[in-house]
């Protein structure tokens, strides 16, 4: 087992300097996740201004792999727009499935590629996925308290 | 040198082959039989001699094998009774888990609130009390939590000291007259503690209520008698005590297993049934509807034969050195915190801890890479983790087969995942 495939240096850093932690105003959506296996939570906050995500605010407990893709999510998608969000979203989401298949696109994911070895662990594929489980749910919620936004 | 222990521990190892096992190019400690302890080959055995030689139904044929399945079935359950100083077989009821065990008499109460007729003991309603403590597994919590939800009655818990001990200080004014039945853990499962019973027991006598035992966690490591005990009920699970997963069992006083109504109901718990009603058969079989884990109960009695040769005494012994060892050695690591008694008295060789600026779940990572095999996270037990202000704990606990060798290799590995996240 190679541990530091797992806990690569990125990994480490974001986990013990957080990009953007704290729950800011103002935000239209706000969402809590729970892993009910180990108790880590998340309160993420989304401020969605036009159709741009102009901040991502968090609160949370968790392990390493948790606080640093959460850290990680903040970089990636604040001040994009929200199209350009979902889809790094969802290329997050089928990196942590690839089962170590795939190494992701650094163009696009950033730091993020730094979680590819994670996907190996599935016990540990949950940390990873949780904050974007809360930047998903908070989005939603944040276009629905939106008057004249209903493509989401 | 490791001092003399009451057990051969080398030879016990010898029946165990999952403990020559490789994880990665580390052999495996394993330190985490407080979640599922591991299975010596005579119980693996005895369960592959019976499903290729003697498998059928039970209690329904006329045939060999049919008989011969009646009788193990039947044989383990003795077994067992013997095992935990019940007075019959006839008290031994046999369910899937710990957990099915504790539902099974929580419905009874719950069933009973239907019925006029019921047994007054099993009656709850708004005004009666239920009383557990704050350091129950979720299996003792849920049950009579959802139990009082239901019927109106109140929950009410037993705290939980500075030292992880029950407040017994408390006691006689957590159960009151109103209380009608009190269920708590006998060995914490995330603590280690090992709970006095007598004084809780005793104050449940005084006010007339139940009382039981989630005996999870002390049936496997300690001799347990259910007579000496005087309580009502307990509740255990085979795969904790070196037998194999989906059995567990519900041991219970014959005249209350006589006044429960039955949990779930079907075939085999009956005596006549006709379109309209259902006359049920005595306990045990009123509980057991359906075909039971039979295999699984030959290797729960190989199990019991296995605890029994090597002398519950004996394992208490050899536990409660370990428990002093391992609490010592991890004392010395910089930045852990023991959560539950720090003195190995009236303690399980279970240690949850914590390790300063990491989470379990990345020292349990760790630790898996250096063979170490322990258990991560709140354990089923939250609100005893929200006593002591924590998310989750690292827990390593210990059996019949672990060495102070383990307890070194899991210290050393601790100063590892200093290294890591430092």
């Amino acid at each position: 087992m190679n541990l530091d495939e797992l806990y690569q240096e990125v990994i480490l850093d974001h986990y013990k300097r957080p990009r953007g932690a704290g729950l800011r105003e103002p935000f239209e959506g706000e969402s809590h996740q729970v892993n009910p296996t180990c108790g880590d939570e998340i309160t993420l906050r989304v401020h969605v201004e036009g159709d741009k995500v102009a901040d991502v605010s968090y609160e949370n407990v968790g392990c390493s792999i948790s606080k640093a893709s959460a850290s990680v999510l903040y970089e990636l998608v604040k001040d994009t727009t929200v199209d350009d969000a979902l889809a790094r979203l969802a290329e997050f989401t089928a990196l942590m499935n690839s089962k170590g298949q795939s190494e992701g696109d650094e163009e696009t994911l950033e730091d993020a590629v730094a979680f590819a070895g994670v996907s190996k662990y599935p016990m540990r594929v949950k940390c990873a996925l949780l904050g974007w489980m809360a930047f998903k749910d908070a989005l939603v919620r944040a276009e629905a308290s939106i008057p004249g936004r209903t493509d989401a | 040198m490791e001092p003399a222990s009451k057990l051969d521990v080398e030879t016990i190892r010898a029946d165990f082959p999952i403990l020559q096992r490789m994880i990665g190019d580390k052999p495996l400690a394993y330190l985490d039989s407080a979640a599922t302890s591991q299975k010596p080959v005579q119980v693996v055995e005895a369960m592959r001699h019976f499903t290729e030689q003697s498998n059928a139904n039970i209690s329904r044929s006329v045939h060999t094998l049919g008989s011969e399945a009646t009788e193990a079935y039947e044989g383990a359950r003795a077994k067992i009774a013997a095992f935990i100083g019940a007075p019959s077989p006839d008290e031994v009821v046999f369910t899937k888990n710990s957990t099915e065990a504790i539902n099974l008499v929580a419905y009874a109460f719950q069933n009973a609130a239907f019925d006029p007729g019921a047994d007054p003991r099993l009656k709850l309603g708004p005004g009666d009390e239920i009383v557990v403590t704050e350091m129950e597994h979720h299996a003792n919590l849920i049950p009579w939590q959802q139990l009082a939800h239901r019927t109106g009655a109140t929950l009410k818990w037993i705290g939980i000291t500075d030292h992880g001990r029950l407040d017994l200080e408390s006691v006689p004014e957590v159960i009151t007259e109103r209380c009608k039945i009190v269920s708590f853990t006998h060995v914490a499962n995330l603590l280690g503690t090992v709970n006095p019973t007598s004084q809780i027991t005793a104050r449940a006598r005084e006010v007339g209520a139940l009382v039981g035992l989630d005996a999870s966690q002390s049936v496997p490591h300690i001799p347990v008698d259910v007579t000496e005990l005087g309580v009502d009920f307990i509740a255990f699970t085979g795969h904790k005590m070196l037998g194999p997963t989906g059995i567990g069992v519900l041991w219970a006083k014959a005249d209350l297993l006589d006044a429960m109504p039955p949990f779930l109901t079907g075939g085999s718990m009956i005596k006549t049934v006709t379109m309209e009603r259902t006359t049920f058969a005595d306990a045990p079989a009123k509980f057991e509807a359906g075909t039971p884990p039979i295999a699984e109960a030959v290797g729960l009695a190989a199990a019991v034969d296995y605890l029994d040769k090597l002398g519950m005494a004996n394992i208490r012994a050899h536990e409660k050195e370990l428990a002093g060892y391992m609490l010592e050695q991890l004392e010395t690591v910089d930045g852990l915190t023991v959560i539950g008694p720090r003195v190995p008295i009236g303690r399980s060789a279970t240690v949850s801890f914590t390790f300063e600026g990491v989470h379990p779940h990345d020292v349990g990572q760790i630790l898996d890479a250096e063979g170490i095999a322990v258990r991560v996270g709140h354990h089923c037990a939250k609100p005893t983790c929200d006593r002591f202000g924590v998310n989750a704990t690292t827990r390593a606990s210990g059996y019949v087969y672990n060495t102070h060798e383990e307890i070194d290799r899991l210290v050393e590995a601790l100063g590892q995942v200093r290294k890591v996240f430092g």
